[in-house]
């Protein structure tokens, strides 16, 4: 048995420690975690749940609960209780790729054309399932760069994980190299690279 | 990252994670002598809502409250704008401008003063940010650091929002992601990614202004900011014992990276906590143990939860969409049911 003393331990440090404590074991075991409240009590017991171990704690005084975990082999380690959440999958689509290539949306009005694809960008970030690359260029790549008004959803979209790529030809030919403020510069044979592997790909 | 900025964290669980329990405090609120009602007192805690309402002429009234806590964050101006945003808040979840604003700082002696300065700049941007006044404060040395603001603001009596007045019928609009107290959690113990912990400083730093302006153009039957007390426990407070809701845990807006967390049991006392006080009221159908703890997690500058007319609702979600904020339709309000609080996926 493995004993863990998580008296004046913040949560969810108790858990962690006793967490730690059981992967530890390599497979059935105890393990006894001292803590001193009933809340991290409560606490280790929602993990045990969740974990499939056997849970026991008991008050010995008033700053000391005794919690026993039990780890059958069957419980032992991974999976057990650990359902994978099904209505939470990874937001990012591998097989989508979406192309930027006009700071517009659309032909016709310039002015509603920018609108159209802030809009766009910005509907983009709240969609439940995101491309897995964006690709900017042409006037495109004056998005990705200092001065977009698309650049914080970019950058939103950027840090749920997808690859945002602008074209560097398109970049020094409009003198915005030095401006670039998402993502990172990418070259013909990727773009073309992207574009050929994609599942499907979606140009607004 | 300077090492000495690192101190200022504790580890204790900054933020609202910080709040006293909501059983605990009951127990203490009821017990207080409520002296003779003054009828100008539009809100008080008696309903709950952490700020006061007083009524100055039947278009103005004053709305007073504060807020103050640890830090949640290792940098300390992110702290001071954190902390200046959640004070705020109250304000804007009654519909109400904030006026002006005093500093409340407790910090020790032995710190470097530039620590403090630095959160004392974060918290003075975000009052200038919501057009308000920065007119002194109050300092006193303590262990530890912590950092808020007492704040001022006016509302018109006529269009203000209560926290507990909505009606059966009404959708249920959350305005920000949902989890930031997990992934604070999270980072803490170094287990958080740079684009969780980026999402949650961008939306801790969030004011809830540009919503309650939304608001304000809406017929809104009910508001309130979801802080410390969790969605679900704030919700409880907003059906006010004669309403049910239904929440929607699919569109229910959240930092995707908070599920991990709560998987890995990045969870906090005060989460459970919440849970003790609300979940009684609360039936989960088949609802996954990470996006329960979601629901329980004490937010810290949380966003606004709006109960509106389902057309008005449609309009509203639309307007603050347009605002750029993650807002989401999470559930309705119903007739009181058994259960109080049904999670559905």
């Amino acid at each position: 048995m493995i004993t863990v003393d998580a008296r004046g331990d913040a949560c969810p440090i108790p858990v962690v420690k006793t967490k730690n404590a059981v992967k530890e074991l390599k497979g059935a075991g105890q393990v006894r975690t001292l803590v001193d409240n009933e809340i991290a009590v409560q606490n280790l017991a929602k993990m045990a749940g969740q974990k499939g171990w056997e849970i026991k704690s008991e008050k010995k005084d008033e700053n000391t609960y005794v919690v026993d975990i039990t780890v059958s082999e069957a419980s032992g380690n991974e999976t057990a209780g650990e359902e994978k959440d099904a209505c939470i999958p990874d937001r990012r689509n591998a097989g989508t790729v979406v192309v930027i290539s006009s700071d517009q949306m659309g032909s016709g009005n310039e002015e509603l054309g920018r609108v159209l694809m802030k809009s766009f960008l910005y509907a983009l970030t709240q969609q439940d399932e995101l491309p897995r690359t964006i690709l900017f260029y042409n006037t495109g790549a004056k998005l990705t760069c200092e001065g977009s008004a698309s650049l914080e959803d970019i950058r939103d979209l950027e840090a749920q994980g997808v690859e945002i790529l602008t074209c560097g030809t398109c970049l020094d030919f409009q003198h915005l190299k030095e401006k670039l403020a998402a993502g990172r510069i990418s070259n013909m044979y990727e773009i073309a690279e992207k574009q050929l592997q994609a599942g499907h790909v979606v140009r607004p | 990252m300077g090492s000495e900025e690192k101190a200022i964290v504790f580890c204790r669980g900054g933020g609202c994670t910080a709040k006293l329990g909501p059983q605990i405090l009951s127990r203490v609120l009821e017990k207080l002598p409520k002296g003779v009602p003054d009828p100008n007192l539009l809100i008080g805690y008696d309903s709950h809502d952490d700020a006061a309402v007083y009524k100055v002429t039947e278009e103005l009234a004053v709305v007073q409250t504060l807020d103050f806590f640890p830090p949640m964050v290792e940098d300390p101006y992110i702290f001071g704008q954190i902390a200046a945003a959640n004070a705020m808040s109250d304000v804007y979840a009654m519909g109400g401008d904030v006026k002006t604003a005093l500093n409340i700082v407790c910090f020790p002696e032995k710190m470097d003063l530039n620590i403090l300065g630095r959160i004392m700049e974060g918290g003075a941007q975000k009052v200038k940010e919501a057009g308000a006044v920065l007119a002194g404060g109050h300092s006193i040395m303590d262990d530890s650091v912590k950092y808020g603001l007492s704040v001022n603001g006016l509302v018109d009596p006529r269009h203000m929002f209560a926290n507990n007045t909505a009606r059966p019928g009404d959708k249920l609009i959350l305005t920000k992601k949902l989890g930031v107290g997990l992934v604070c959690t999270a980072e803490r113990a170094g287990l958080a990614s740079d684009n969780a912990m980026q999402q949650a400083v961008r939306s801790m730093t969030t004011l809830n202004r540009s919503a309650s302006m939304v608001c304000r153009r809406h017929d809104v039957h009910a508001c309130t900011d979801v802080t410390g007390f969790s969605f679900l426990g704030h919700l409880h407070e907003m059906l006010d014992g004669r309403l049910s809701a239904i929440v929607y845990a699919d569109c229910v807006p959240r930092i995707r990276e908070a599920l991990d967390y709560a998987d890995d049991f990045m969870i906090t006392a005060a989460g459970q906590r919440n849970r003790n006080y609300v979940g009684s009221n609360v039936r989960f159908d088949s609802i996954s143990f990470a996006m329960q703890e979601l629901l329980f997690d004490p937010q810290t500058s949380g966003g606004l939860l709006i109960a509106a007319a389902a057309d008005d609702a449609d309009a509203i979600w639309t307007e603050l969409y347009a605002e750029h904020l993650p807002a989401r339709i999470v559930g309705e309000v119903t007739e009181k049911n058994d259960p109080e609080i049904l999670v559905v996926r």
